[in-house]
């Protein structure tokens, strides 16, 4: 079977950082993948290495830059890449269908059996991509997934969904499907020096809207980001200042008058 | 045809469809907050609030629900627990009957299952995660980014969308309305059920239950390795008190799922919870913020634990808790 991996470059703001118009300031932006899509990336090879999937293609929404962030999932051994991206969306605050529209596009020219995709992308905690998609492309699918086997002679994928309150759903999915995954459901390898090497000779195919039948129109998203702030703090917290000893040892009198260590 | 017709008057166009959430019998909280923060849009819209109760014990659940603010509830009787197909079957069904302007739904982990789909399938501008919206012509929503270091606006274009809103931002409805409880008949299409539950798995037992323990140490990503996690071993020691922790030291392996503190892990209320090294993430607080006493350590003073935090110190924790193991054991 061959499966198609959703990844996403997300950036990260750090402790400081400062606001321009509705995005942080460039300076202040550190790009990484996304913390989900590294779960999916390696559900997916596994799968590869448990002679389940034939090939693991990893398709990502992004400037060039992104490349840097897509070859890390080639690192850690998936086989090749599709990188989708467009002038005409460099100003857009990309909407569900819009991304979904890509995405379409993309699983019609790979025809994979299983899509993996993050719960959500760090950076906008969307959490509706994979799903929106599975209805699109006429997928079933499961979200929330943080235990998974495929049996792919059966033509189901036998998942555990992580509900709230430390319950899970035992569910079964037919295939085809989209699995948005959520952390813990792997330990996610890090890339190896060989990996890395490999990844710079495997390939990344870079797609325009034109590449995929795509006009601007059909992904214009319905969404405008107006504003970004800051939130007020709503501390009433006590903050305890002065070094690290003095800082304890206030916070240790607190400690006491509440009844702890005695 | 059914009763649900008779309450459109025509598709007034202002209305709100708000879908609530239950498991395993019970109606979740996030229920009567989505009543509180749909008829909120209802009103702003000028139409009704209209709620869809899907599966499970219905009747019961209608009588819940039965808040001010809500015109009528529509009951779908198929199915025990929640189900994909199912709900969606349901809201588009429902959409269909009642032509609402929004349908609203929970971003919880069952809304989350079936929200997008549902969006889709009626090209509606889709906006998850609201923790608080305007009306003025337009939808405008409130909602955070970069793990809530940011909040942002984002305004969506078009008459009807859908959205789903946090648990926990809205306050829950209260009191006794007069909603008129309308069964609604759905025709499932049984071979578009494609995910089938087999059933349900509780984790994080075992010898430790972090939700009796009267104080608690709390560990989260700032303690960066595995090694350092006997730092804060040694800290719980001296205190006298039980180690838990945040998701991502649980993910690592580091910790087993019972020491996890959070949405996915244990609600705790502790009479004492020092955060250590725990930036505060939205899902990690629904876990701890009935705590009596709330004591965060963390480097970054902007992290959101110091918004529900009583005590803070802004540092490094490798400086701290020596000092304060030192203050307990010297």
């Amino acid at each position: 079977m061959k499966v198609l991996v959703t990844v996403k470059e997300v950036a990260e703001v750090g402790d400081d950082f400062a606001i321009e118009g509705t995005g942080i300031a460039e300076s202040d932006l550190e790009y990484d993948l996304n913390e989900w899509d590294d779960y999916a990336v390696e559900a997916g090879v596994q799968l590869a290495e448990a002679d389940v999937a034939d090939e693991v293609v990893a398709v990502t929404i992004g400037p060039e830059r992104s490349e840097e962030t897509i070859r890390m999932a080639l690192a850690k051994g998936a086989d090749r890449a599709v990188r989708v991206w467009d002038d005409a969306l460099t100003e857009e605050f990309l909407d569900v269908a819009g991304k979904v529209s890509l995405l379409e596009a993309v699983v019609a020219e790979e025809e994979p059996d299983l899509v993996l995709s993050g719960v959500q992308a760090a950076d906008d905690s969307f959490g509706a991509t994979g799903v929106a998609l599975a209805d699109r492309i006429g997928f079933e699918h499961a979200a929330v997934v943080n235990d998974l086997e495929v049996a792919a002679d059966a033509g189901v994928a036998n998942v555990h969904r992580e509900l709230e309150g430390g319950v899970e759903e035992l569910t079964e999915v037919d295939l085809p499907a989209v699995l948005t995954v959520q952390t813990g459901l792997n330990e996610p390898r890090y890339a190896s020096l060989r990996g890395i090497r490999q990844a710079q000779r495997k390939e990344i195919a870079a797609k325009e809207l034109s590449d995929l039948g795509l006009s601007a129109e059909e992904v214009a998203s319905a969404l405008t980001l107006t504003e970004m702030y800051e939130p007020e703090s709503e501390s009433d917290a006590e903050m305890i200042e002065g070094d690290a000893g003095e800082a304890a040892g206030r916070l240790a009198e607190v400690l006491r008058e509440k009844g702890v260590g005695a | 045809m059914n009763a649900a017709d008779l309450a459109t008057d025509g598709g007034a166009g202002g209305d709100v469809l708000a879908v609530v959430d239950h498991r395993r019998g019970d109606l979740r909280d996030v229920s009567f907050e989505l009543i509180t923060a749909g008829s909120e849009l209802a009103e702003a819209l000028g139409g009704e609030l209209h709620l869809a109760v899907v599966s499970g014990d219905v009747e019961r659940f209608a009588e819940e629900l039965d808040r001010p603010g809500v015109a009528a509830i529509h009951t779908v009787t198929d199915g025990e627990e929640f189900d994909h197909g199912v709900y969606q079957q349901a809201v588009e069904a429902l959409d269909a009957d009642l032509s609402p302007a929004a349908i609203v739904m929970p971003n919880s982990v069952n809304g989350l299952d079936y929200a997008p789909a549902v969006a889709e399938a009626l090209d509606l501008p889709l906006v998850t995660d609201a923790v608080d919206f305007s009306y003025d012509g337009g939808l405008s929503v409130t909602r955070e980014m970069y793990g809530s270091k940011v909040e942002t606006t984002v305004d969506v274009a078009g008459d009807r969308f859908a959205l789903t809103i946090r648990g926990g931002e809205w306050p829950a409805a209260e009191g006794t309305g007069d909603a008129a409880i309308e069964p609604f008949d759905l025709e499932i299409d049984e071979a578009a059920l494609g995910a089938r539950v087999q059933g349900f798995e509780e984790v994080g037992g075992g010898d430790v239950d972090i939700s009796e323990a009267e104080v608690l140490v709390s560990v989260g990503r700032g303690i960066e390795e595995e090694e350092n996690l006997d730092l804060v071993r040694d800290l719980a020691d001296a205190l006298g008190a039980t180690l838990s922790s945040s998701r991502p030291i649980v993910d690592n392996g580091w910790l087993p799922k019972n020491r996890q503190v959070g949405q996915s892990g244990k609600v705790v209320t502790p009479k004492v919870y020092i955060a250590v090294g725990i930036s505060g993430a939205v899902q990690h607080v629904a876990g701890m913020k009935g705590s009596e006493t709330i004591v965060a350590i963390n480097t970054d003073p902007n992290a959101p634990i110091f918004d529900i935090a009583d005590y803070g110190i802004v540092g490094d924790l490798f400086d701290v808790v020596p000092e304060l193991i030192e203050e307990f054991e010297g």
